[in-house]
């Protein structure tokens, strides 16, 4: 605990990639060139479902300042990728399952000149009926007859259409309570909207490999999917970070990289490749549209005696990370509450919907918000204050969540519960007031007559880092220089989260040395850092860095003066798969750890013009240890602006599997009028498996403020409001 | 065509196509790649810069309407090695996490600071409605322009 408050201590510093930011001088995935580079472009489908005839590409090659027109017989090796099934074509080959599956590709000197010969790609389509609706699709004929996830360990289901289902029984799950209440809940799908488009720079080394620069979540799992196709070793294809505008997700899997990577070896040119916005939206995964049945059963106290729920979730073309997303919102579907007996039939389905994966809370957004409502209901049957009816049921140490998982980690749940119920709002505003000031702000045309105000109140919580028997590491390579210097090398992926700040800090503090130099991340120097994601880059490149440093200054009391160069790689605890029949663990545990985050709402409604103000937030949650103050608050604040999109404006529209909104124009992200003041309270409880005490803070907001913001609505308006995001009408008629 | 723009201060040529926008020519041609290209339709102000001393979306100005004016972009607001006021308060109040946004919002809020010199939290977030971030709930970034604003 000692050398854990120091690093909380140590760190008022700002982070070191700030000042560049500020000034435009941070070189992005977009940002880069090179001498002779030429412009990538990318012919995608305009078709949800389609059989492919033919592909004539001949005018296009003639097009001026064309260099390569490239199909998928241009693709030297593999010709199917993805991030955990390769069930993805590189290049289409004979049929595509969603529009904007790319379908050729196109290097010029100039992008316009790019995207004109695209246009003269000729495509021979011919059209099938679209597997569009989630509900009907295992009813449908088999876009994936030859089910690439089977054989993972996951219960069998031979329905057309299935990516994954999963049944969680936990104790009697036929028992009944006293009270019960149902609800049948809906979320659109969501998009990571990060500002920066997928893009990125390939680079020929004149000697059969390629240096790909580009804006990812995971240098080295990228590394693993693009060398196969290209048919070259790894070691021929280094993948470089570039600066990264934003992920939450959406940078998981693939984008440009294999592209890019085509066009350069092909052309023995630099290759770069910009999506555009539009592109942007066909260009990465989202997050899943969910229909949830739910059932609360409790005892005339409040003790929840049963949940029972089935979750249906759209995965859209491709498998992506759908069957993980599908367990962990099997897995935190009841909430961090104690219950003996559940039942979770959680199912993700293909369609010829934009392919889903991750986002930002992985699942966990999903049932959050239909276990949420599900509990303020349960609360108004009961006629118990909704923050008691949750303290009564908060999950504690020692107490066994519905996989059979003990937890023993740091789980404050009730402490946290607490902290945000004590936050005090606000007080109302009068009328008249600036119409900036009133819901809809200057668009609202009333004089604030129908305005309600309405105090929500959600809890969320989720797992951190790779679960279910995932080999989850992350490697570092520290080097002392006699001159007196230390360098860092660890490919963890600065998404804008401040990893990069957190590993010099460690390596600061292990080390007692300030002149410590961070090199770039880069596949070719160190082992893999896994993922951006699930919360754990923190956590693991914190252990990593830490274990490296300790043993470079072992090394160096045994060669003193001379210089060390170790690398060591970190695990966390290893967890173990669920059982497929039960969905119940099958060692000591499935997930490693989790954090949970709760949220008081204060939103105002005009219940006659059905628009909403977000009046303020206060969030409580369990940070572990907080290396970093303003950064966790960052998270906080941030995670809860995409929770609020989620809750108020946010939808990826699809028509027959198009995207009928693929602009900032109509997918609205919260603007800074949308967006609230944040007032964050963190609850330091340490993780004893963490670094530090540490947990990742990147995920419970977002999962709990979708919940929260709509907890609000409802106490405002007295209406259900089961889906979201929350339309105008949902309010007035 | 030949485009002859000032840019922060120094007189700068580039050959455009017609169709390319100043934000391509900044990028692409004038090695000024800090104003983003993150919508490129004018909805996220990533690209703001100044044009003869207004606030516009470059993305939605053709380079050959800039050619003869002014352009001030995010690249010329430090003094040196000194950051502006604005930036170092960007900096301090931890206003700044992918980043992308932050150009665009230095230069706004430069621009707000010029005409309003105390603005209130309300005239803040009206100002700078027009700049999207998708990081950090804006909860800072009005921190910052109200730290920079107060250390004026």
């Amino acid at each position: 605990m000692t050398r854990a408050l120091q690093v909380g201590r140590a760190v008022l510093a700002p982070r070191a990639d700030a000042p560049p930011k500020t000034q435009g001088a941070f070189a992005y995935s977009s940002d880069l060139s090179a001498p002779g580079m030429l412009w990538g472009h990318t012919v995608r489908s305009p078709h949800a479902h389609a059989r492919i005839a033919a592909v004539d590409i001949s005018e296009a090659v003639a097009m001026p300042g064309v260099h390569a027109v490239l199909t998928h017989a241009d693709v030297p090796g593999a010709k199917h990728y993805g991030l955990e099934f390769a069930d993805q074509p590189v290049l289409a080959i004979d049929r595509v399952l969603y529009v904007g599956e790319p379908v050729a590709l196109v290097a010029a000197e100039h992008p316009e000149q790019a995207r004109r010969a695209a246009e003269r790609i000729r495509v021979e389509y011919e059209p099938l009926p679209p597997v569009d609706d989630m509900e009907r699709a295992t009813e449908l004929p088999d876009l994936h007859p030859e089910k690439p996830t089977r054989g993972h360990g996951y219960l069998e289901d031979d329905r057309p259409n299935v990516v994954r289902h999963m049944v969680i029984r936990h104790g009697d799950p036929e028992t009944e309570g006293e009270v019960a209440v149902s609800g049948v809940y809906e979320l659109g799908m969501q998009d990571q909207a990060f500002l920066g488009p997928e893009s990125g720079l390939a680079v020929p080394d004149g000697e059969g490999g390629v240096d790909i620069y580009v804006a990812t979540q995971w240098l080295h799992v990228d590394r693993d999917q693009i060398a196969p196709c290209l048919g070259l070793p790894e070691s021929a294809v280094r993948v470089h970070l570039a600066g990264v505008g934003g992920a939450f997700g959406g940078r998981e899997d693939l984008s440009m990289q294999i592209h890019g990577a085509l066009l350069a070896l092909h052309t023995n040119r630099p290759v770069k490749i910009v999506y555009n916005r539009e592109e942007s939206f066909t260009g990465h995964v989202h997050r899943h549209p969910a229909r949830i049945w739910c059932e609360h059963r409790a005892a005339r106290d409040g003790r929840l005696v049963n949940v029972r729920m089935r979750i249906l979730l759209d995965g859209g073309a491709y498998a992506s990370s759908s069957t993980a997303v599908t367990s962990n919102a099997a897995s935190f579907a009841v909430g961090p509450y104690a219950v003996e007996n559940a039942l979770i039939d959680s199912t993700c389905v293909y369609t010829n919907n934009p392919p889903c994966g991750a986002m930002r809370g992985f699942g966990a957004v999903q049932t959050c918000f239909a276990a949420e409502a599900q509990l303020d209901k349960l609360a108004a049957a009961l006629d118990i204050d909704p923050v008691e009816l949750r303290l009564l049921n908060a999950l504690e140490p020692g107490d066994v969540l519905p996989t059979g998982q003990t937890i023993t980690g740091s789980l404050p749940v009730a402490e946290v519960i607490r902290a945000a119920a004590a936050l005090e709002p606000p007080p109302g505003e009068p009328l008249p007031r600036d119409p900036l000031r009133l819901p809809g702000g200057a668009g609202n045309t009333s004089h604030g007559e129908g305005v309600r105000r309405g105090v929500g109140f959600a809890v969320g919580f989720k797992n951190i880092a790779y679960s279910e028997g995932f080999d989850d590491s992350t490697a570092a390579r520290v080097r002392l220089d006699p001159s007196g210097f230390a360098e860092v090398h660890c490919a963890a992926a600065e998404v804008g989260q401040g990893v990069t700040s957190v590993i010099l800090q460690v390596a600061r503090l292990e080390l007692g040395l300030d002149d410590v130099r961070l090199a770039p991340s880069q596949t070719a120097n160190v082992g893999s850092a896994g993922s951006a994601s699930a919360s754990r880059l923190t956590w693991m490149a914190a252990g990593a860095v830490r274990d490296a440093c300790r043993a470079a200054l072992a090394e160096q009391a045994l060669r003193p003066g001379e210089e060390i160069d170790v690398e060591r790689v970190y695990r966390h605890p290893r967890t173990t798969p669920l059982d497929p029949q039960t969905g119940q663990i099958t060692g000591e545990r499935a997930h490693v750890a989790f954090a949970v985050c709760a949220m008081k709402v204060v939103a105002e409604v005009d219940v006659d013009l059905g628009l909403t103000r977000v009046v303020w937030i206060g969030a409580a949650q369990d940070v572990g240890h907080a290396l970093n103050r303003q950064h966790v608050e960052g998270q906080i604040e941030g995670g809860t602006a995409q929770g609020l999109g989620l809750a108020l404006m946010e939808e990826i529209q699809c028509r027959g599997g198009l995207i009928a909104n693929a602009s900032f124009t109509d997918y609205l992200i919260p603007t800074m009028l949308d967006m609230p003041p944040v007032e964050s309270v963190l609850i330091e409880d340490p993780e004893p498996d963490a670094p530090y005490g540490l947990k990742g803070v990147g995920e419970p907001p977002t999962v709990v403020s979708t919940a929260a913001v709509v907890s609000a609505l409802r106490a405002a308006t007295g209406r259900e409001l089961v889906r979201v995001p929350v339309r105008p009408d949902d309010i007035v008629f | 065509m030949r485009v002859t723009v000032r840019v922060n201060g120094e007189t700068r040529q580039a050959d455009c196509w017609e169709g390319e926008s100043l934000l391509f020519a900044l990028r692409e041609k004038l090695g000024l790649p800090g104003s983003k290209n993150a919508c490129e339709q004018g909805e996220c102000g990533s690209c703001s810069v100044l044009l003869d001393g207004v606030l516009v979306c470059s993305c939605l100005v053709l380079a050959a309407q800039a050619d003869g004016h002014e352009v001030a972009t995010v690249e010329g607001l430090a003094d040196g090695g000194e950051l502006h006021p604005v930036q170092q308060a960007f900096v301090d109040a931890g206003a700044v996490q992918c980043g992308f946004c932050t150009p665009g919002l230095v230069v706004a809020a430069v621009d707000l600071l010029r005409r309003n010199a105390s603005p209130s939290d309300d005239e803040i977030r009206e100002a700078l409605s027009g700049n999207l971030c998708r990081c950090t709930g804006y909860v800072k970034i009005v921190d910052a322009v109200r730290l920079a604003a107060e250390r004026a």
